[in-house]
């Protein structure tokens, strides 16, 4: 993250290392620590429908850092993520229905599988750039889900895989609050995992390589080899996250890995802000809690019953117009709206910073 | 026989759809992911004009293809004037979010059933023999129309004032604006037209088949046939959704029926590999973007 350093009124660094850490002043280790104790009070005061919430945006977050990764850093498009999704929760069913696989070794299998099939997705990303390169990713996308439905089928299991409940022993991986803490520990895992990655030489290259390709090249990094680690990092992280999605659900079928699912996802990471880490996990808490608000919200309009049919509608219509107007009037997402807010409060009473005196 | 005459329907579909995404690639670089979702509003707004005009199919058709024009314009206008000098990518992104918001609004007005708009004009879809297969009227009036579109398109690109300019347009905007061209109409014009033809695909489908929300995967499909030809070509959409048609056909006749989603994108994965600009793209047209 770009504005990670102390930003008060100076630049008080004093070395390299400094500029690598993760949490840097005492401020933020304070936040940090007291945001920790939040989530971990969290799931003791709240209902059960606002844990699976919690899960859901969990698991959003996993996604959508994976996708901020590939397109936010490396610039690569994606418009096949729910591709991956798919991809990895149906190795978790297939590899539970045919060989009574259990979780320790179908979630890493689903990272293996996702880091395969992101490698293929990465493939048409050495020859082809931006517009055809989305569409490549989207292409994929139907060929995975045919997949999918085709053993669905071929199977006899039409409507969809069942996947028992995971256990150890006699522990049954059932309720929901223990599964808020594995799903916050596996979202912590891909946030540390991508923030470690971001400040390290692969980030490096991987901004590079979405400024400009061929300085890229000039300044010796291997273009296509970073191109494809970013497509299998992020394939393999997203994979993950679709195998616990089967997991959460106790189900997979084809009919949830829809286009638009991969929209959602793209929709994320724009509501959020483009290539900032804070703005992925703003980004799948907003688009995750958007269909329950306007869930509530048509419940709250005069007669509400008449429109309980509809709601699959609103939520499209809702959808289409927020992602409209991030689009049109605030194209650095959440994050801008939040970088504003600090601004204003940093600089007051000025409104703007001083010319030439700040850095950027 | 009978196969061949599918191929060509299909084909004809495919090419009356693909040029639709040519028209706006060709003269703004921009991908209208909502082209499907264009098409399937243009359908229920001739379901809606047949219960206005009822005893008149002809103007009810004449209404409901007037109205998609103005809707194409008013895109334009309200919407991707926006996004004109902004990155491709959030252009694009910006009709993606655009079918999404149709695709509620469609719902929320006319319901999510399946509708026949061929019932509600009063006409019966009739099959007619031909050459020793069958074929249905409206897939006939789909050839026909397609043959149509297409000619006006040559000799309205080639031979009119608007057209050039558009070409104009296509070729190098700074340039053409330079020269007196009101980018802003051309766009409108292309957006226009664009949603026009995607009108015409879409009202002689649902007159043919019904109409649901499944219409968008069609336009969807034939966006591969837009990109095998070349994005930049119309002869080369033409090509492209002869290809697409007859490959879906083939496979769905000869492997599996399940194929039928995903054959167009199997093509597409394969030509993106091989040739990325298209039959009859420009190549230059990579970098570009």
């Amino acid at each position: 993250m770009s504005n990670r350093e102390p930003r008060a009124s100076g630049y008080f660094r004093s070395s390299y290392d400094q500029g690598l850490r993760l949490v840097e002043t005492r401020t933020q280790w304070t936040s940090l620590i007291l945001f920790l104790a939040v989530l971990g009070i969290f799931p003791f005061v709240a209902s059960s429908f606002q844990l699976d919430l919690a899960n859901q945006v969990f698991l959003a977050c996993i996604g959508s850092v994976a996708l901020m990764l590939l397109t936010g850093y490396a610039g690569q498009v994606s418009l096949g993520h729910a591709g991956l999704i798919a991809a990895g929760a149906f190795t978790a069913g297939i590899l539970f229905k045919e060989f009574g696989a259990k979780f320790w070794v179908t979630i890493p299998a689903a990272a293996v599988i996702g880091a395969l099939i992101g490698l293929i997705f990465g493939l048409p990303s050495l020859r082809l750039r931006g517009l055809y390169l989305a569409v490549s990713t989207l292409a994929l996308h139907f060929v995975v889900v045919y997949l999918g439905g085709e053993y669905e089928t071929k199977r006899g299991f039409s409507t969809g895989i069942v996947i028992d409940v995971p256990r150890i022993g006699d522990f049954v991986l059932r309720d929901r609050k223990i599964w808020y803490f594995v799903l916050f520990a596996f979202a912590a895992a891909a946030l540390l995992i991508s923030l470690n990655l971001l400040r390290s030489r692969t980030g490096r290259a991987w901004a590079a390589i979405r400024s400009h390709e061929t300085i890229a090249e000039a300044l010796g990094i291997g273009v296509p080899a970073q191109k494809l680690l970013a497509f299998v990092i992020s394939s393999s992280m997203t994979a993950v996250a679709g195998a616990l999605f089967g997991y959460y659900r106790g189900f997979v079928s084809v009919e949830a890995f829809s286009l638009f699912l991969s929209i959602q996802y793209v929709a994320m990471i724009i509501i959020g802000g483009m290539g900032s880490i804070l703005g992925a996990i703003l980004g799948a808490v907003f688009v995750t809690l958007l269909p329950y608000a306007i869930e509530y919200a048509v419940g709250l309009l005069p007669n509400a019953r008449s429109y309980a049919g509809m709601l699959a509608a609103f939520n499209y219509a809702a959808f289409g117009i927020v992602m409209i107007l991030f689009l049109v009037f605030e194209p650095q997402g959440l994050v801008g709206v939040w970088r504003r807010v600090q601004n204003y409060f940093l600089l007051w009473p000025f409104k703007q910073k001083p010319l030439g005196g700040g850095r950027k | 026989m009978q196969l061949a005459i599918n191929i060509a329907v299909l084909a004809a579909i495919y090419a009356l759809i693909a040029c639709g995404y040519v028209l706006i690639y060709r003269v703004s670089r921009v991908l209208n992911l909502a082209h499907g979702e264009l098409m399937m509003l243009s359908s229920y707004l001739l379901l809606t004009t047949a219960s206005l005009f009822s005893g008149n199919p002809l103007i009810a058709l004449g209404v409901a293809v007037g109205l998609s024009l103005c809707v194409g314009v008013l895109v334009y206008l309200f919407l991707m004037r926006r996004m004109t000098g902004e990155m491709v990518l959030a252009a694009v992104l910006t009709t993606v979010a655009l079918g999404v918001l149709l695709r509620g609004l469609v719902v929320l007005i006319w319901s999510a059933q399946q509708q026949n708009p061929a019932q509600a004009l009063g006409w019966v879809n009739y099959s007619l023999p031909v050459f020793g297969g069958r074929i249905s009227a409206a897939g006939a009036g789909l050839i026909m129309t397609t043959a149509l579109v297409y000619v006006g398109l040559f000799l309205f690109l080639r031979f009119t004032r608007y057209g050039i300019r558009m070409r104009a347009a296509g070729q190098n905007p700074l340039l053409a604006a330079q020269r007196g061209i009101s980018l802003h109409v051309i766009y409108a014009l292309a957006w226009g037209l664009s949603t026009l033809t995607g009108a015409l695909a879409g009202i002689l489908i649902s007159l043919d088949s019904g109409l649901d929300s499944t219409m968008v995967l069609i336009g969807l499909k034939a966006f591969p046939a837009a990109l095998v030809g070349g994005l930049d070509s119309l002869a080369g959409a033409l090509i492209g959704a002869l290809i697409i048609a007859a490959a879906e056909v083939l496979m769905i006749y000869y492997v599996d029926a399940l194929l039928s989603d995903v054959v167009p994108f199997l093509v597409l994965i394969l030509m993106l590999i091989v040739r990325p600009w298209g039959l009859f793209g420009t190549r230059e047209e990579l970098d570009r973007v």
